[in-house]
This record gives C-alpha cells, sequence and structure tokens, in this order.
C-alpha cells in the first residue's frame, strides 16, 4: 500500500509538472490520472496489488476530502456579489434539468447502439 | 499556545464532523429520500459552517488548517486512473453514445445556467462565474480565471453544483426508471463532477468508473472550449 501511495504522488507530481509547464488549462492531477491510466492500459502486466489497495483507500473517503471545499460555500455570503441567491436557484434548476436529459439521451443513444451490433454486448 | 493548536482543531474538526455526519447516513439509510438528503456532504459542512460561525472563525483560517485535504484530494484524483482502468473493458464498447452524451451533457450544463440566469437578470460577471460550474473545481478556477470571472464565486458555485448533483441524482434515476450503472455513473461525473464521482462509488465500482470517465473528460473539454464561448458571447 505505501509502494502504492508513491506511484499516486509520483503521477500527481508529473502531473502538476506537465500542466505548469505546457500551460495547458488542465490541472495537474487531471493530467496525473489520464497519464496512470495510460500507464496501466500500455503495461501488459497485473495491477500491483499496493496500488489497488492504495487506490480503493483514497477513493472510499474522497467525500471526506470534499467537506473544506463544501464549507466554503455557506461563505459567500461575505463575497460583495449580492447576487448568490438568485445563482443558487439556477444551479438547482439548470443542474437537475441537465441531468434528466442527459441521462435519458445516453439511455436512448445505449438502447440504439445494442440494436445496430446485437454481438458487442453478450 | 491557542495559535499553535488552532490548525490541529480545525483539521480535526472536519474529521469529526464527517464522522458525525456519516454514523446520521448511515442510520438514515433505510429511507433512501431522507438518507439523501443526509449524505455526509450535506450534514458535515453545515455542521462545521455553524461551528465557525459559532466560534467567528474565519473560512480563511478553517481552508489554511485543512490544507493537507485539498492536496490529498488531488492525489484521490489520480487514484481515480485505476478503476477507470479495471473496468475499460465496458467502457471499450461504448465509445460513440459516450462521446455524444459526453458533448451534449457538458454544452447543456453551461447553456442552461447562463440562458437561465441571463432571463432572471443576472449580471455579465454573475454570469461569466456560472459557466464553469459543472467542471471539476480547479479547472474551473483557472477557466475563470482566463474569461474574468469571480473566482471565490465560482468556487462555491462548482460545489453547490457537485451536492446538487450528488444529492438528487440517484433520486432523479430512480424516478426516470434508469436502473443501469453505466448511465448513473457518467451522468454524475459530467453534471456533479468530483462529487458525484464520490457518490457514484457508492453505487458500484462500476458506476464509479464510468463516473470517473465523465469527469475527466468534462473537465478536459470544457476547458479547452468554455473560454471561446464566452470571448464569442461577450464581445
Amino acid at each position: 500500500m505505501l509502494k502504492g501511495l508513491l506511484v499516486l504522488l509520483l503521477f500527481q507530481g508529473i502531473g502538476e509538472a506537465t500542466s505548469h509547464y505546457s500551460g495547458l488549462p488542465i490541472p495537474g492531477p487531471v493530467i496525473g490520472m489520464i497519464l496512470l491510466f495510460i500507464y496501466l492500459q500500455l503495461s501488459r502486466s497485473e495491477l500491483a496489488i499496493g496500488l489497488g489497495d492504495a487506490a480503493h483507500f483514497m477513493i472510499r473517503w474522497l467525500s471526506l476530502l470534499f467537506v473544506p471545499a463544501c464549507v466554503g460555500f455557506f461563505f459567500l455570503i461575505k463575497i460583495p456579489n449580492k447576487q448568490w441567491v438568485a445563482v443558487t436557484g439556477v444551479i438547482v434548476i439548470s443542474t437537475l434539468v441537465t441531468m434528466i436529459i442527459t441521462a435519458l439521451l445516453m439511455k436512448y443513444l445505449m438502447a440504439k447502439s445494442k440494436r445496430f451490433k446485437p454481438k458487442a454486448e453478450q | 499556545m491557542v495559535e499553535i493548536i488552532t490548525p490541529v482543531l480545525l483539521l480535526m474538526l472536519t474529521f469529526f464532523a464527517f464522522s458525525l455526519a456519516f454514523w446520521l447516513y448511515r442510520i438514515s439509510k433505510s429511507r433512501p429520500i431522507i438518507s439523501s438528503l443526509f449524505h455526509p456532504l450535506v450534514t458535515a459542512p453545515i455542521l462545521v459552517s455553524a461551528v465557525l460561525l459559532l466560534l467567528n472563525i474565519d473560512y480563511s483560517d478553517y481552508r489554511k488548517a485543512n490544507q493537507p485535504l485539498f492536496f490529498l484530494l488531488g492525489t484521490a484524483t489520480v487514484a481515480l486512473a485505476i478503476p477507470l482502468h479495471q473496468q475499460f473493458h465496458h467502457i471499450r464498447n461504448l465509445t460513440k453514445p459516450l462521446l455524444l452524451t459526453l458533448v451534449f451533457g457538458a454544452s447543456f450544463a453551461v447553456i442552461s445556467a447562463l440562458s437561465i440566469a441571463w432571463v432572471l437578470g443576472a449580471t455579465p460577471e454573475t454570469l461569466i462565474s456560472l459557466a464553469p460550474k459543472s467542471v471539476t473545481t480547479p479547472v474551473a478556477l483557472g477557466i475563470a480565471e482566463k474569461i474574468n470571472g469571480e473566482p471565490a464565486l465560482t468556487a462555491g458555485i462548482v460545489v453547490f453544483t457537485g451536492v446538487i448533483g450528488a444529492i438528487f441524482g440517484p433520486l432523479l434515476f430512480r424516478w426516470l426508471g434508469i436502473s443501469d450503472d453505466r448511465i448513473k455513473g457518467f451522468v454524475l461525473g459530467i453534471c456533479a463532477h468530483g462529487v458525484g464521482t464520490a457518490r457514484a462509488f457508492e453505487i458500484s465500482r462500476k458506476c464509479g468508473a464510468f463516473s470517473s470517465l465523465g469527469l475527466g473528460l468534462t473537465g478536459a473539454i470544457t476547458a479547452i472550449i468554455l473560454p471561446w464561448i464566452i470571448i464569442y458571447t461577450f464581445r
């Protein structure tokens, strides 16, 4: 598990460096995730147990890691822009509508692709 | 003395609030609607905020004390590569529906928010801060800076979007009769980024992998396309 954490940190570092020096607008950890994914796909060997354990542990407590960021929302009141009340309404409506439409679209597209390629999913 | 132990206490506050929130969530599990509203991502921040406001502690102090968790959020993002790798055989056959859903969902999230806010009479500054709402926080902050939005407002908006998606997503899926974990996961990742992904992993590994994919791809395409849309619209 320690080796696994080391691998995650290594890719986080590579991602941060790539993001910084390339000027890409994508954050370091997302680049690190993409690079680690490519590395895992290319290396034909079994996934190291330590890495699997470390990833499982991090993901299990993902919600905890979001708590400090979520607390920030309650302190928006102190921001001079007073439109935040209307903003919360907009977010609720647009997020719910987007989820409904996106989910229905994906359901339709998946049913359609299954019809054309009946052998693909078995 | 107080200055020395305050950061430790503020970090402990996060863990304590989360444990309490997690316990509340577990005992409400038998009732899906109540347990959705009692998700630790709703109750824990409320508990922490209440304590900070009561004791008159600045958010910036709390944020500084909890810097290790912000850092580990990056590490956890890298860790999403592992379920993605393990579940990739499910994803490979679905390239076309996934890409179409992604492009549509990511654009619709931005367009719907902007048009509703515009109808309600939001100012251009608010509209710009609202635009990157569905992308994961670090990406959104980068975009907000590029298009001259307000970073603090954007950060709050992004987190709130994620929490709304993570709470109501599972209820919406039930209501729409969607039982496919691939759809649930991908939609959560597109609409509710990391917070939605945390929720998706509670549903199943497969759901979490599809959510990770949605999160990564939405972040990438929004970061590349959104600045151009904004420049074009507000020119």
